[in-house]
């Protein structure tokens, strides 16, 4: 079983390497696509990375051969090299105070392979970036859900999105009580707005039925009659600037009825 | 959902692991990519080229200076993304209240041994910088360590120590800076007549020879590299621990 | 001049730095500069283009460093190679950049407030790298150009609400994978043939003859998957609906048009310009099945655009409909089919810009993009909604804007190859499309009479006031980019044989079958 051109000769003793580089990308890769909690994916994303980063560098390794950094002999600013511009000097106006020499073909197995490394490099920093990056991401979903398990995420994501693809026709015809939500503003404050503004608009908007004709509230109207200077932060989402809207709207068909 | 999940990763493996069987033997010198033509030049003629002892620099700074610049760019990206994804959000308390009120004062012996190992590790950092040529090191290496010594301080003390000596616009603009000595230094090879990143043409310019000004370059290059990185390092702590609520923020 | 194919990269990327050092003194400072630098960058596209149709080799080189050696004409560093082919992608890169600098202001000041020294180096840096990977000849070099896209791209959507942020997670995770396999397959090239040159790979080879090789054969499923994840081909195009209706309106109006055509120039590059066609086409298998694997996803993408309610998250479904044309296009392997896949690259670019510039100019109009909030729009908009119907048109396919064009390519190749079922699934398509967009047009169009009455039951209850659909156009600085695109679109259709020219004159060395070819 262990003889030469068997599998498990080539995979595992001679292509160890492989095999171990294999192995570490799988169980990234499986840490990426199955965990459930969002830290746990970016450190399987980072195994999977390392993996390939491994598995580059073990490409410039050479039987026998030293790191692609030149030893002494060959130094460009070693001794060979500074008794070759002397040498030259003597001949040559330039006056050089080095003159490298050109390694022979059989000298260049000494040294590894440089362009791996180089490759690598790169790869190293770039996955750095990512996962900084990746990490603020987590950040800001804890801050904006808070949570950071997928499956509560998702379910948080799919009330909000539920709340936001509806149609405004919709919106405005069914006025949506009132959820309760952790990624809101706490409710003492809202609640003291709404108070405020439902005092403030419901003598105005009162006063408004009475000149205007019954035809169906739309969105657009409404959005149109409310006072200015609701709750308009930037941060604050539709919904919530909605909401004395729709307040007016129930006082108001109860006193259509 | 785990179970289902392997089904994609072991075809995966498998796929990988056939592969496997064609490729040369570990260490192989006869394999296509140690006796690749690319390769062989980089080691026989670095020397002759650009008189730097260290191959894996050279090829970074000036063969392949080019793909180094983009790298320093990604750097710069990941931290001004950061900022912008995390800048003003902390300030809106949404999730449960955490609080990360340090209330501990700093401890006397961890502040003193830092006061007296920051100097030596930002020494250090210069010496990896510069000694990139010769040795393992370079503008990457050295930007990290040395923005591992202005974590250190933010860690011993706490971040607004820190932030009096770094503050986010001036890594932002340390960082721009980075860059900019690295394209600068394209920029000006371009100017004297070469392409882009053509540091030979800097001879015009310095009083030494064409491999000399490529060595000398390199340095200025690394450089750069190394601004952009340690800046970059910090602001990236700075603003993941904590919340992108910095107090003497942008 | 000898560098502009430098300069399409260096202007923004410039830009992006003069935009970070000098935002942070005054945010009004960022829009200019970033329009001069993408003018800039127009400037040297246009240049590289003029320089390669000129040059009788079709393809402008330029070795960075100049490390030009006797031994290594392809250059010992990294080449830039600009065929007509990444001239053409990078002008069209740059000009769509252009476009949508210029509509950037009042979005970028409404949604992202205060962010514009953060946001604009990041839109900046964005069109650098994906201008690069148009135009880079090295494989190693074109997986960096990737993840500075990305990065970007994770950044800009990201900077809007918390739901982008979520939804940008997921982005990441799959977008890192796919980079990551294309590195891998990148990895496996090397090992075999030693070099990272795209020029030098084929020719190794094709001169070691590895075409057989298991190494090979993985290494291009490898980098196929990986672009074809990047690129959101069904069933990998999870993250795109949620990312692009989320992020804000200039992010979604510069990522959507260009991000998955850039990914589908990769797909070409590597299939003629590294594997070769022989190796890609008849050596493996992907000729045969992948057109099956394209009728699911143009069919599951088109019904799940017509089962949206809402425009941003229906135009993304079309996206990935789009994307299934194109893939399609190119794995017919026929010349008509590339052709019509490389001109659809350049059309949908356009097209897919028009109609976000238009929507992003609804969402600021009407607060919504749902259906139900676009009754009557065109009469307060008339302009604007002109530009959405010439959009909406040429994804459709409607002489003489450019979709009709790029459609009447593919469906030829469709019928030279005998591939039967990519024509009738476009056709099918095409079918979906005119549903989807005539049921925007009629709610668009139909207004409410002058006296401000309802129209009654029949027209599906409107309600709208007079002074509801009064004209009240948009802003000149996102109106003129909305209009200058719509012109592209019908431009290029017209002159489209001058296009169609170049892309010939491009596909020419590669003797692709232009009669049954299977």
């Amino acid at each position: 079983m262990f003889e030469d051109g068997a599998i498990i000769n080539e995979l595992l003793i001679e292509r160890l390497n492989y095999f171990i580089y294999v192995v570490l990308l799988l169980i990234g890769l499986h840490a990426m696509i199955s965990k459930r909690n969002l830290i746990k994916k970016l450190i399987g994303m980072s195994i999977f990375q390392t993996s390939i980063i491994l598995f580059y560098v073990s490409i410039a390794v050479k039987d026998e051969a030293t790191i692609p950094i030149y030893k002494a002999e060959h130094d460009p600013h070693g001794a060979a090299s500074k008794a070759a511009a002397l040498e030259l000097n003597s001949t040559d106006e330039a006056k050089p105070l080095y003159a490298p020499a050109e390694l022979q073909p059989e000298e260049t197995q000494q040294y590894a392979n440089p362009l791996p490394h180089v490759l690598m490099l790169t790869a190293i920093v770039v996955g750095v970036a990512t996962f900084g990056l990746a990490l603020a991401l987590c950040l800001r979903i804890q801050q904006g859900y808070g949570t950071v398990e997928e499956d509560e995420l998702l379910v948080k994501i799919e009330r909000s999105d539920a709340r936001y693809s509806q149609s405004p026709l919709a919106k405005a015809i069914n006025p949506r009580r009132r959820p309760a939500r952790t990624s809101r503003k706490p409710r003492t404050a809202s609640k003291a707005t709404r108070v405020s503004q439902k005092s403030a608009s419901s003598p105005k908007s009162t006063g408004a039925t009475q000149t205007k004709k019954s035809a169906p509230k739309t969105k657009a109207t409404q959005a149109r009659k409310k006072p200015a200077p609701a709750t308009r932060k930037p941060a604050v989402k539709k919904s919530s600037v909605r909401k004395p809207a729709n307040k007016t709207t129930s006082p108001k068909k109860k006193g259509a009825e | 959902m785990k179970w289902i999940s392997l089904i994609p990763v072991v075809a995966v493996g498998a796929l990988l692991l056939f592969a496997a069987t064609d490729f040369p033997e570990w260490g192989d010198p006869k394999s296509p990519a140690s006796q690749s033509p690319v390769s062989s030049h980089f080691i026989n003629n670095t020397g002759v080229d650009t008189e730097v002892p260290n191959m894996v620099t050279a090829v970074l700074a000036d063969y392949r200076g080019f793909d180094t610049m983009f790298e320093t760019v990604v750097v710069f990206i990941a931290g001004i993304a950061v900022l912008a994804i995390l800048k003003g959000s902390g300030r809106r308390r949404r999730g449960p209240r955490t609080t990360y009120k340090v209330e501990a004062e700093p401890d006397l012996i961890v502040t003193n041994t830092v006061r007296l190992v920051v100097p030596v590790i930002q020494l250090f950092a210069f010496y990896v910088l510069a000694h990139g040529h010769v040795s393992p090191g370079g503008g990457f290496q050295g930007g990290v360590v040395m923005g591992a010594s202005f974590i250190l301080i933010a860690l011993a003390w706490d971040l607004d120590h820190a932030l009096v000596r770094m503050s986010l616009p001036r890594c932002i603009a340390i960082a721009a800076a980075g860059i900019i000595i690295y394209a600068g230094i394209g920029f000006l090879s371009m100017f004297l007549g070469g392409e882009f990143l053509d540091y030979a043409e800097l001879e015009r310019v310095l009083p030494v020879s064409r491999e000399m000004a490529r060595y000398h370059a390199m340095l200025g290059v690394e450089i750069g590299v190394g601004f952009t990185v340690t800046s970059i390092m910090f602001a990236l702590y700075a603003n993941l621990s904590s919340e992108g609520r910095l107090k003497g923020g942008l | 001049m000898e560098n502009a194919i430098a300069w399409v990269l260096l202007f923004p990327l410039i830009g992006s730095v003069a935009c970070a050092l000098l935002g942070m003194a005054n945010r009004k400072l960022c829009y200019p500069i970033s329009i001069i630098s993408m003018a800039g960058a127009t400037w040297a596209a246009v240049e590289t283009l003029f320089q390669a149709v000129a040059c009788p080799s079709a393809e402008v080189s330029y070795i960075f460093g100049g490390w030009v050696l006797d031994l290594f004409p392809r250059g010992v560093g990294i080449e830039f190679r600009a065929d007509l082919l990444g001239a053409l992608i990078a002008l069209v890169v740059v000009g769509v950049g252009l476009i949508v600098s210029m509509y950037a202001k009042l979005p970028v000041e409404k949604e992202t407030p205060g962010k514009e020294a953060l946001y604009y180096p990041l839109f900046l840096l964005q069109i650098t790298g994906l201008a690069g990977i148009a135009l880079t000849g090295d494989a190693f070099n074109l997986y960096v150009l990737i993840e500075v896209a990305a990065l970007t791209g994770y950044g800009m959507i990201a900077i809007g609400s918390n739901r982008a942020a979520a939804a940008t997670f997921n982005y990441l995770i799959l977008g890192t994978i796919g980079a990551s396999l294309y590195l891998l397959g990148v990895g496996y090239l090397y090992i075999k043939t030693g070099t990272l040159n795209m020029v030098g790979i084929q020719e190794v080879i094709a001169a070691n003859n590895l075409h057989d090789s298991p190494a090979m054969q993985v290494a291009f499923v490898l980098i196929g998957l990986g672009i074809l994840i990047k690129m959101a081909f069904f069933p990998f195009h999870a993250w795109l609906p949620n990312a692009y209706s989320n992020a804000p309106t200039t992010t979604s109006c510069l990522l959507a048009p260009l991000v998955t055509k850039v990914m589908i120039y990769v797909m070409i590059r590597m299939v003629l310009t590294v594997f070769g066609v022989e190796f890609s086409f008849e050596s493996t298998l992907w000729s045969e099945f992948m057109p099956w694997l394209v009728v699911i996803a143009i069919v599951c993408a088109a019904v799940m655009a017509l089962a949206q309610r809402e425009i941003k998250k229906m135009l993304a479904y079309l996206i990935v409909a789009e994307v299934g044309y194109m893939v399609g296009g190119v794995w017919i392997y026929n010349f008509y089919g590339l052709i019509g896949s490389i001109f659809h690259i350049i059309s949908d670019a356009c097209m897919t810009l028009c109609l976000f510039l238009a929507t992003g100019i609804i969402l600021r109009a009407c607060k919504t993009t749902h259906f139900d909030g676009l009754r009557g729009l065109f009469s307060k908009m008339p302009l604007t909604m002109i530009g959405f119907f010439v959009g909406g048109f040429s994804i459709i396919g409607l002489p003489p804007t450019c979709g009709f064009f790029s459609k009447w390519y593919l469906i030829t190749g469709g019928m030279v190859a005998e591939r039967w079922e990519y024509m009738v699934v476009l056709m099918f398509s095409t079918m979906v499309m005119v549903v989807l967009f005539f049921r925007l047009i009629e709610r668009i169009y139909l207004a409410v009479s002058e006296s401000g009455q309802n129209l009654g039951k029949g027209h599906g209850d409107l309600g709208l006031t007079k002074e509801q659909t009064k004209f009240e156009e948009a802003p000149l600085s996102m109106l003129i980019p909305l209009l200058i695109a719509a012109s592209i679109v019908m431009i290029i259709g017209v002159y489209n044989q001058e296009v169609v020219n170049q892309i010939e004159r491009f596909l020419e060395p590669f003797n692709l079958p232009r009669g049954t070819g299977h």
